[in-house]
C-alpha cells in the first residue's frame, strides 16, 4: 500500500472530528455560509473539504458511490483505509462523492415517504465557490442568501419533491457550503 | 480528562448521531431515526440530549444545561458535571456566554444568537403518541401529511372546556409540512421555536433526533377563533419585577400565600444585578446569592 | 424576603457519600468479595449478563455488589458500560448440538438419544427454608458423572425427520443488531428474539403466562430444555478459517406448538425458540412462548388482539432499562409544566364561573 494512502486522516480523530462536524453542521443548518475545514489530506482529485466531510460521515455502515471523476484506486484506497464505507452503485448510496458533470442525480435513493432520511448526502466537489451566484431561500436562511451553483433547475426539482430529496455539500479547497432539499433557488 | 473518549461516547457512535443531525436539520420537524446508546444515565433523564450534545461539542465550547429554567437543579448539575468530565468543555450559568445550551421544559427568556446551539431533552417525541399509540400508524400520518386527529383532538379540548387544553409539549407545524413536539416547553415558550439559534431534539428511550434550522417557520396549531394564546401567570417576578418571563409559583407558607419568580434563574440573576427589584426582592448583592 | 434554593451539587454529593456507606452496611460484617458473588449467586449473575447483554461474569457480579443487589441497577451498570465497547465483529452461530449438556429434558418424549439430564435445578427441592445454611453452607460432594462426549441431537430433529416440524429458513445473512440499528417495525424474527432475550425476565414471564391462560394461547410443548456450555467461533479473515474465542454457558428452550395446515399443506406442529445467557430457564422458557405468540402473521393465525401477539407492545415495553428510566424520571421536577396546567385550569374555570353567573342573571 502506498504511504499516501496512509496518510491524511485526521491527527486527532475525536478532536478533528468534532470541529469538522461542527462545520458541516453549521453549513448544512445555514445553506449558503461557506466554512472552512481543515484537518485531512486526500489524495487528488479530493478536494481537503470532501475529505474531511467524509472522514467525519463515513464508515463501514455506509455505502458510499464514486462519481467516475472520483472513482479511482488513490481515492478507493484512501477511503477504505480511513472509513471502511463499502463502495457501491448510485441507487444504494447514502454518500456520493463527484464533480457535478458526473453525478447522475436521478440515480440516489431520495428517502422514502415514511423514511424521507433515507436519502442520499451528495459531495459536490467544485472548481470555485462564493457567495457570486444564484439567490436561495428558505429554512436556515434569514430572508435569503447567494452561492455559486452549478446549477438552478436541478435544485429546483429536487427541492419540489420535499419532504423527499437530496441534500448537497459543496466543496472547494478547504471549503464548503451546504444545500439541503428544503431551499428555494432562483 | 477521563479514560473515557472525547464527550464519552466512541466516534463510530457519534458520526451515526451527527449524521442523523445532518439529516434532521435537511427535513426540519422529521423525526430521524437513530441507534440511540446506553448511557451512564437513566433513559428519562436526558440521555437523548445528552448524545446530542456529546456529538456537537467541540472542546472550545462553553457549556450551560438547565432544567426548568434553573442551572442548579440536581439533574442539570448531573448533566453539566458529565461533560466537565468527559469533554473538559467550559461551563456557564450565563445565557450569553454559553454556546450550547441543553435544556429541559424552558427556553431560555434572552433571545439566542445565530452563533448559539439549543439541545433539547425530548421524552415522547411523537405529537400524535397520546392520540395514536402506534409507531406504524403514526409513521404513516406524518407521511401521509394526515393531521386530521389533532386537530379533532384540539376541537374536543374547545367543545368541552371553551378553550384547547394543552398547556405544554403544545404541537407545532414546522415549514407547513410536518407536525412537530417542541418537547415539554410551556406554550409561553412556543413563538421563541423561530430563533436564530440552530435547535436540535434529542429522545433517547424512544430514539429519535430532530431539528429545526435558524430562521424556520414553527406555527402552534390552532383554530381562526380560537388563536394560540401564549400564556403565562398573570403576574410580574417579585425577585426582579420582570413582566416579560415565564413565572413560578412557589406557596411560602402555611396560609397558602404564593409569590412567583422567574423561572430562567439566569435571566431573573441578570436583572438583579442590572438593578431591578421586584416586589418582594432585595437590592442585588455580590455575595447573595 | 426569599433566598433562593441552591446547593444542588452539594447535595449529590452527599447522596452519593451516604450511598456509599449504605452499600457497604454495618462494617463489623465482613464485605462481600465479587468472586462470592460471582460463584455463589450465579443464578443472580446470570440474568444480569442476560437482560444486560454482556457476557462477562465478573463484571455482572461487580455490577450486583455496586447496585447493592438490584439487579436492574446492575444491568444498567452493564449495559452502560457495555455501550463503550469496541465491536471488533461478528462471531460464527453457535450450534448447540455441540453443547456440553449440565441439563437436558424433554417434555415430549419419556426418552430420547443422549437422554434426559436434571442437572443441578431446584425442579424437585421442596421449598422448606434449610434453616443450616444460617449457620454452615457447606455441603459434601456431589456424585459425578462425566459429560457425554458426543453431540446431543436436538430433540426437535427427529420431529423434523418425519416433516411434522414447520421447518424454519437458515441463511448466511448477518442479521440486524437491535443494539446498532433503531427498531423498525413490523420486525423481524430475529430482531424480536434478539428483544426478548434482553427483555425483562417478570415482564416475559408475565406475557408468557398470559398465553397460557387464554390470551393467544398457542399450547406449548417443552420439546426441549438444555443448559450447557457451548464454543463461541469466530472467522479470521486473515486465517481463512474460525477460531475458538471462548465458550459461554446459554440456555436453550425449543417449544413445539399446535399443528397448522390446510388442504393443500398437511399439517405441521410449529416451533417458539429461547435462547438466554447463563443458566436462565424460566426466562427462556418464557421467551420460546412469547416468540411463537408474535409470530401469528407468519404462521397465518388470526390477530386475537392478545396482549402476547402485539409486537408493538411487547417490544417497545420488554426492556427494563428504557421502562425504569422512564418510569422514573417522573421523580424529576416537573413544576414549569404543572405551572403552565395550573394557569390553564385556572382560566378555565374563571370562564366556567362566568358562564354560570352570566346565565344565572338572565
Ligand atoms: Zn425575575
Amino acid at each position: 500500500m502506498q504511504a499516501q494512502v496512509l496518510e491524511g486522516g485526521f491527527a486527532d480523530l475525536p478532536i478533528d472530528a468534532s470541529y469538522a462536524f461542527r462545520a458541516v453542521m453549521t453549513a448544512m443548518a445555514r445553506p449558503g455560509d461557506i466554512v472552512d475545514v481543515s484537518g485531512a489530506k486526500p489524495p487528488s482529485p479530493m478536494s481537503v473539504a470532501a475529505g474531511v466531510v467524509v472522514l467525519t460521515l463515513c464508515d463501514p455502515e455506509t455505502p458510499i458511490h464514486l462519481a467516475l471523476s472520483h472513482d479511482m484506486p488513490q481515492v478507493r484506497d484512501w477511503i477504505t483505509f480511513h472509513t471502511g464505507a463499502p463502495f457501491v452503485a448510485a441507487q444504494d448510496a447514502m454518500f456520493a462523492l463527484g464533480a457535478w458533470d458526473a453525478l447522475s442525480l436521478a440515480d440516489f435513493p431520495l428517502g422514502t415517504a415514511e423514511y424521507p432520511d433515507r436519502s442520499a448526502t451528495v459531495i459536490v466537489e467544485r472548481q470555485s465557490l462564493s457567495h457570486d451566484g444564484v439567490v436561495m431561500r428558505g429554512p436556515g436562511i434569514k430572508e435569503k442568501t447567494t452561492l455559486s451553483l452549478p446549477d438552478t433547475r436541478a435544485f429546483e426539482t429536487n427541492a419540489a419533491q420535499f419532504p423527499l430529496g437530496l441534500d448537497f455539500i459543496f466543496t472547494c479547497d478547504d471549503r464548503l457550503a451546504a444545500l439541503p432539499r428544503t431551499t428555494r433557488v432562483g | 480528562m477521563s479514560d473515557y473518549n472525547f464527550a464519552y461516547l466512541d466516534e463510530q457512535t457519534k458520526r451515526m448521531i451527527r449524521r442523523a443531525i445532518l439529516k434532521g436539520l435537511a427535513i426540519p420537524g422529521y423525526q430521524v431515526p437513530f441507534a440511540s446508546r446506553e448511557m451512564p444515565m437513566p433513559y428519562g433523564w436526558g440521555t437523548g440530549g445528552v448524545q446530542v450534545s456529546a456529538a456537537v461539542l467541540t472542546p472550545d465550547d462553553t457549556f450551560k444545561v438547565i432544567d426548568q429554567g434553573a442551572d442548579d437543579t440536581t439533574n442539570a448539575v448531573s448533566i453539566r458535571r458529565f461533560f466537565q468530565k468527559t469533554a473538559g468543555v467550559a461551563v456557564t450559568e450565563a445565557t450569553s456566554e454559553a454556546s450550547v445550551i441543553q435544556t429541559r421544559h424552558r427556553i431560555p427568556e434572552q433571545d439566542l444568537r445565530a452563533d448559539q446551539i439549543l439541545v433539547y431533552q425530548v421524552p415522547i417525541p411523537e405529537p400524535l403518541r397520546f392520540l395514536e399509540p402506534s409507531e406504524v400508524e403514526t409513521r404513516k400520518m406524518h407521511a401521509l401529511e394526515e393531521y386530521g386527529l389533532m386537530h379533532v383532538k384540539l376541537y374536543e379540548d374547545i367543545s368541552q372546556h371553551g378553550d384547547i387544553a394543552t398547556a405544554y409539549a403544545y404541537p407545532v407545524k414546522v415549514e407547513g409540512r410536518y407536525v412537530m413536539d417542541p418537547s415539554p416547553i410551556p406554550k409561553f415558550d412556543n413563538p421563541k421555536l423561530e430563533m436564530a439559534g440552530i435547535q436540535l431534539f434529542g429522545a433517547g428511550r424512544e430514539q429519535r433526533i430532530y431539528a429545526i434550522p435558524p430562521y424556520t417557520q414553527v406555527v402552534s396549531l390552532d383554530f381562526d377563533d380560537y388563536p394560540f394564546q401564549p400564556t403565562k401567570a398573570d403576574h410580574a417576578c417579585d425577585l426582579c419585577g420582570a413582566e416579560d418571563s415565564y413565572l413560578d409559583e412557589l406557596i411560602v407558607d402555611d396560609a397558602g400565600g404564593r409569590m412567583f419568580m422567574c423561572s430562567d434563574t439566569d435571566y431573573c440573576a441578570t436583572r438583579r444585578k442590572q438593578g431591578h427589584v421586584g416586589a418582594q426582592g432585595v437590592p442585588y448583592k455580590e455575595d447573595a446569592a | 424576603m426569599y433566598v433562593a434554593v441552591k446547593g444542588g451539587e452539594r447535595a449529590i454529593d452527599n447522596a452519593h457519600a451516604w450511598l456509599a456507606e449504605e452499600r457497604r452496611g454495618d462494617t463489623s460484617v465482613p464485605e462481600l468479595s465479587v468472586a462470592q458473588i460471582r460463584t455463589q449467586m450465579t443464578l443472580a449473575v446470570n440474568r444480569v449478563m442476560a437482560e444486560g447483554s454482556l457476557y462477562d461474569p465478573d463484571l455482572a457480579a461487580l455490577a450486583i455488589k455496586q447496585a447493592r443487589g438490584d439487579l436492574i441497577e446492575a444491568i444498567f451498570l452493564i449495559r452502560a458500560y457495555r455501550t463503550t465497547l469496541p465491536r471488533f465483529g461478528g462471531s460464527n452461530p453457535i450450534d448447540t448440538e455441540d453443547m456440553a449438556c449440565d441439563r437436558r429434558v424433554s417434555a415430549t418424549f419419556k426418552d430420547a438419544p443422549g437422554g434426559q439430564v436434571l442437572g443441578p435445578t431446584f425442579d424437585y427441592t421442596h421449598r422448606l427454608l434449610d434453616f443450616k445454611l444460617a449457620a454452615d453452607g457447606e455441603v459434601g460432594d456431589a456424585p459425578v458423572v462425566a459429560h457425554n462426549q458426543t453431540a446431543t441431537p436436538h430433540i426437535m430433529s427427529f420431529l423434523d425427520r418425519e416433516n411434522l416440524i414447520q421447518s424454519e429458513p437458515t441463511g448466511a445473512d448477518i442479521p440486524d443488531d437491535l443494539t446498532r440499528t433503531p427498531l423498525e417495525l413490523p420486525a423481524s424474527r430475529a430482531l424480536r428474539l434478539q428483544s426478548l432475550t434482553r427483555g425483562d425476565e417478570g415482564f416475559i414471564l408475565g406475557m408468557a403466562y398470559s398465553t397460557q391462560r387464554g390470551y393467544a394461547r398457542n399450547h406449548a410443548f417443552v420439546a426441549e430444555l438444555r443448559i450447557g456450555a457451548v464454543a463461541v467461533e469466530m472467522d479470521i479473515p486473515e486465517l481463512g478459517f474460525a477460531i475458538e474465542i471462548g465458550e459461554i454457558t446459554v440456555t436453550e428452550c425449543e417449544t413445539v406448538n399446535q399443528f397448522q395446515g390446510s388442504k393443500t399443506q398437511p399439517p405441521q406442529f410449529t416451533r417458539g425458540y429461547g435462547l438466554v445467557f447463563g443458566m436462565t430457564e424460566r426466562k427462556a422458557i418464557s421467551m420460546a412462548l412469547v416468540d411463537r405468540a408474535l409470530r401469528w402473521k407468519e404462521l397465518g393465525e388470526d390477530n386475537l388482539g392478545a396482549p402476547a401477539q402485539d409486537e408493538e407492545f411487547v417490544l417497545y415495553h420488554s426492556d427494563n432499562i428504557q421502562a425504569t428510566g422512564f418510569l422514573e424520571h417522573i421523580k424529576l421536577p416537573h413544576y414549569v409544566d404543572f405551572q403552565s396546567e395550573l394557569e390553564l385550569i385556572r382560566k378555565l374555570r374563571r370562564e366556567a364561573q362566568d358562564n354560570i353567573s352570566r346565565e344565572a342573571a338572565q
